[in-house]
C-alpha cells in the first residue's frame, strides 16, 4: 500500500503557539479518507501543510514522493479546496474556469465545463453572488478539473445545508469512480464521512488515535453490555477504547480481531459515529489525566 | 499567469485607461491652440517690447485646466499605490483567495512576479503617457516661463519613477498589513511622507551644486537697506540672472569675501544722501555677488538621478515582496477577519473589487 501523504514528526508552531506537534501519520492512496478531530486538533494546519499552503516547523511531509508545493508541477499533482472554499468575489464562473486553464497545465476543460452545465451555473454570474453550496461545487470543479493524483478538501460541506452537502459529496463520489483520485476529506459530520469515506483517520492533538478501512473497524469494534466489572478483567485480546458505568451495569467499547465469547455480554455492532466519539472522548481523557492541573476546552 | 494577471486586472485598467484617453483628447484638443498663441503673442514680444506682461498674459492661459491637469499627475501615484498596489496582495490574503491561487498549478513567487509585473508596467505606462502628454501640453507655457525647475516632478520622467515606487510601497504594505483598506491608508500616509521630504532633503543634494562669485553690477542691485537702528550697517540686495537656473542661495560679499552686513554704513548710504550717491559709493567697494545654484542644463541629470532612486527603490521593495512571500509560507498566513463596514461602490470599482466581501474564518 503505497501512502499519499506520509508525515512524521511533523510540526507547525504560530508564534509560540503549536497547531500540530510531532504528527506522524501516513495516508493510503486510492481511498477516500476521512480525517476527523475535535477542533484544534490540527487537521486544518496538516491540509494546509499537505498543499503547501504552510511549511512545516518541524519535521518531515510528503505528498506523493515529492515535497508539497515544490515547484508547479508538483503543485499540479494536488487539487486543493480550502476551507469555506474560497473563490473570487470579483470573477465570474467562466472567469474561474478560464484561471483553472490557464494556470494548470493538465486542465481538463471539458470536463470542468460539464461539470458547471450540470451543476446549472451561470457561467456569468460572479463568484460573491454564488450561494455557499454554489461557490463550494466551483471550488470541488476547479480542484478536480486540474485532473489531480490528490485531492485534499478541508471542511467542504461544514457551512452546507443539507441538501447542497448532499448534492457536493454526490459530485465528490462521481469524480472518484470516474477518475480514481485519491482524497483526503476533513470534517465534523461523521454522517457525512460514513457516506462517502472507505478510510477513517481520526486526530486528537496532532496524534492518530486509530486510522484504518471503515469496514474493517466497524467490524472489529463491539459494544458490550454486561454485569459490572473492571476494565482490566477483560481479555488480553479486547482493547478498551471507552467504558461506563451504572450501578450493576456495565457498558464498553473494545476493539479485538477475536470473535466475543463471553455469554455473560450483549455484543452489539457500533456505528461509524460511536466509534470516531470514543476514540475522541479516548483522546481528551488523556489529555486531561497528563495535565490535571488544566482546565481543558474540548 | 500573464494572460489571468491582465484578466484579473482589465477591469481596474479601465477605470484608469479610460479617463486617460478623455485626458489626452482634451489636451490634445487645445494644445495646438497654445502653440498659435505662443507663436502670436510671446515669439514677437522682444518686437513689441512688452515681453514680461505676454509673458505673464500667456502663462495664465487656460488656468482651469493646468489646475485640473496638475492635479491629475500629482495625485496619480497616490491613486496607483492606494487602488492598484495595496489591495493586490492585501485582498487575496484578506479574502482567503490566497489558497485558491497558491494551490492552483503555479508557485507562489510566480505568481507575485508576473502581478507584479503586468500591474507593475501597467503603473509606468499610466504615468508615462500622462506624463508625455503633458510635458507636451505644457511645452509652450514651459519655454515661456523659461524655469523648469518648478514643474520638475510633474513632467518628462519623474512621474514614471513616483508611480513605480507608489506601487511598490502599496504591495509591501498590503503584504506586510494583510488588510486592504489599513494597507491603503498606510500607503497614503508613506507616500505622502517621502512626495513631500524628497524634494525637500534629497532632491537638492543629488548633485552639488555650482558656486560663481561675479563683481557686483550696479544694475542688478535691486535694493540698499540700513540694517541697524544706529545706521552703522548695511545691506545690498541684487538679483541674479542665470536663466532656468535653480538658486539655492544668493548673497552679497565684499571684495575680501567677507558678509556685507559687516561693513559700516558710510555717509554716502546713510541718513539723507541720495540713492544715486550711495550707487556710485556701491561701486567704488568692488563688491561681489556669490551665487550657489544649478544651471538649467542639468535638468535632465535632474530627472534621471530622481527617477532612478524610485526605479531603485520600487524594485527593492519588489524583491523584498518576492522574499517575504516565501519566508511567510513558514510563519503562514493566517486570515485575518475581514472588515464589515461597507465601502463605497466608487471605491470597489477603482480596487477591481466586484461583489461585497464575504467573511471568512480562522482555520482550526
Amino acid at each position: 500500500m503505497t501512502a499519499v501523504i506520509e508525515a512524521s514528526g511533523l510540526g507547525k508552531r504560530y508564534g509560540r503557539r503549536w497547531a500540530l506537534r510531532d504528527c506522524t501519520l501516513s495516508v493510503p492512496a486510492g481511498r477516500v479518507v476521512g480525517l476527523v478531530g475535535p477542533n484544534g486538533a490540527g487537521k486544518t494546519t496538516l491540509l494546509q501543510l499537505a498543499a503547501g499552503l504552510l511549511a512545516p516547523t518541524s519535521g518531515a511531509i510528503t505528498v506523493l514522493g515529492g515535497r508539497p508545493a515544490d515547484g508547479p508541477a508538483q503543485l499540479g499533482r494536488v487539487g486543493f479546496v480550502a476551507q469555506d472554499t474560497p473563490v473570487y468575489a470579483g470573477l465570474s464562473v467562466a472567469g474561474h474556469l478560464r484561471m483553472g486553464a490557464w494556470l494548470n497545465p493538465a486542465w481538463d476543460g471539458e470536463l470542468a465545463e460539464r461539470r458547471i452545465r450540470q451543476l446549472g451555473l451561470d457561467p456569468g454570474q460572479r463568484g460573491g453572488s454564488l450561494s455557499g453550496g454554489q461557490r463550494a461545487q466551483l471550488a470541488l470543479t476547479l480542484a478536480i478539473a486540474k485532473r489531480p493524483e490528490l485531492l485534499v478538501l478541508d471542511e467542504p460541506v461544514a457551512s452546507l445545508d443539507p441538501l447542497a452537502r448532499r448534492e457536493f459529496l454526490q459530485g465528490l463520489m462521481e469524480v472518484v469512480a470516474e477518475h480514481g483520485v485519491s482524497v483526503v476529506l476533513s470534517s465534523h459530520l461523521v454522517a457525512d464521512l460514513d457516506r462517502v469515506c472507505d478510510y477513517l483517520l481520526v486526530l486528537a492533538a496532532s496524534q492518530v488515535r486509530v486510522a484504518g478501512e471503515v469496514d474493517e473497524l466497524l467490524a472489529s469494534h463491539h459494544r458490550l453490555s454486561g454485569p459490572r466489572r473492571e476494565a482490566g478483567t477483560l481479555p488480553a485480546g479486547q482493547e478498551v477504547i471507552e467504558e461506563s458505568h451504572a450501578g450493576k451495569q456495565s457498558t464498553f467499547l473494545v476493539r479485538t480481531r477475536d470473535p466475543i465469547l463471553d455469554p455473560a455480554w450483549t455484543v452489539r455492532p457500533v456505528s461509524l459515529e460511536d466509534l470516531v466519539l470514543a476514540y475522541m472522548s479516548q483522546a481528551r481523557d488523556a489529555t486531561r489525566a497528563r495535565r490535571p492541573g488544566l482546565e481543558i476546552a474540548s | 499567469m500573464i494572460r489571468f494577471a491582465w484578466y484579473q486586472f482589465r477591469p481596474q485598467a479601465a477605470v484608469a485607461f479610460g479617463p486617460l484617453a478623455v485626458i489626452a483628447v482634451i489636451l490634445a484638443a487645445t494644445g495646438p491652440h497654445l502653440v498659435h498663441l505662443y507663436d502670436t503673442a510671446v515669439g514677437p514680444c522682444a518686437v513689441r517690447d512688452d515681453c514680461p506682461a505676454a509673458v505673464a498674459a500667456f502663462i495664465d492661459t487656460d488656468s482651469t485646466l493646468q489646475s485640473a491637469v496638475k492635479l491629475v499627475i500629482t495625485v496619480l501615484p497616490y491613486l496607483i499605490g492606494v487602488f492598484w498596489g495595496a489591495p493586490l496582495a492585501a485582498r487575496e490574503l484578506e479574502t482567503g483567495t490566497f489558497r485558491l491561487a497558491w494551490t492552483q498549478g503555479i508557485t507562489r513567487t510566480r505568481w507575485l512576479a508576473v502581478k507584479l509585473g503586468v500591474v507593475g508596467l501597467a503603473s509606468l505606462l499610466l504615468a508615462g503617457l500622462l506624463s508625455l502628454a503633458l510635458t507636451w501640453w505644457y511645452s509652450p507655457i514651459d519655454r515661456a516661463s523659461g524655469y523648469p525647475w518648478g514643474e520638475f516632478a510633474q513632467r518628462d520622467i519623474a512621474p514614471v519613477g513616483y508611480a513605480a515606487f507608489a506601487f511598490a510601497l502599496g504591495v509591501t504594505a498590503g503584504l506586510l498589513i494583510r488588510r486592504t483598506v489599513p494597507a491603503m491608508a498606510a500607503t497614503l500616509a508613506v507616500l505622502v511622507a517621502v512626495q513631500f521630504a524628497f524634494p525637500l532633503w534629497v532632491r537638492s543634494h543629488l548633485i552639488a551644486p555650482v558656486q560663481t562669485s561675479v563683481p557686483l553690477n550696479a544694475a542688478s542691485i535691486t535694493g540698499v537697506g540700513v540694517v541697524a537702528r544706529d545706521g552703522r550697517f548695511w545691506q545690498v540686495m541684487a538679483s541674479v540672472h542665470l536663466p532656468g537656473g535653480w538658486i539655492y542661495s544668493s548673497y552679497v560679499t565684499t571684495s575680501a569675501g567677507l558678509p556685507l552686513s559687516t561693513e559700516p554704513a558710510t555717509q554716502a548710504c546713510g541718513g539723507d544722501s541720495s540713492y544715486r550717491a550711495c550707487l556710485a559709493h556701491i561701486a567704488t567697494l568692488h563688491l561681489r555677488q556669490v551665487v550657489t545654484y544649478q544651471p538649467a542644463s542639468r535638468y535632465w541629470a535632474f530627472q534621471w538621478y530622481e527617477t532612478a532612486i524610485y526605479l531603485a527603490v520600487a524594485i527593492l521593495l519588489a524583491g523584498f515582496c518576492a522574499w517575504w512571500i516565501r519566508r511567510r509560507r513558514s510563519a503562514g498566513f493566517t486570515i485575518r477577519r475581514q472588515y464589515t463596514s461597507p465601502r463605497a461602490p466608487v471605491l470597489r470599482a477603482l480596487a477591481g473589487q466586484g461583489a461585497g466581501p464575504r467573511a471568512p474564518r480562522e482555520p482550526g
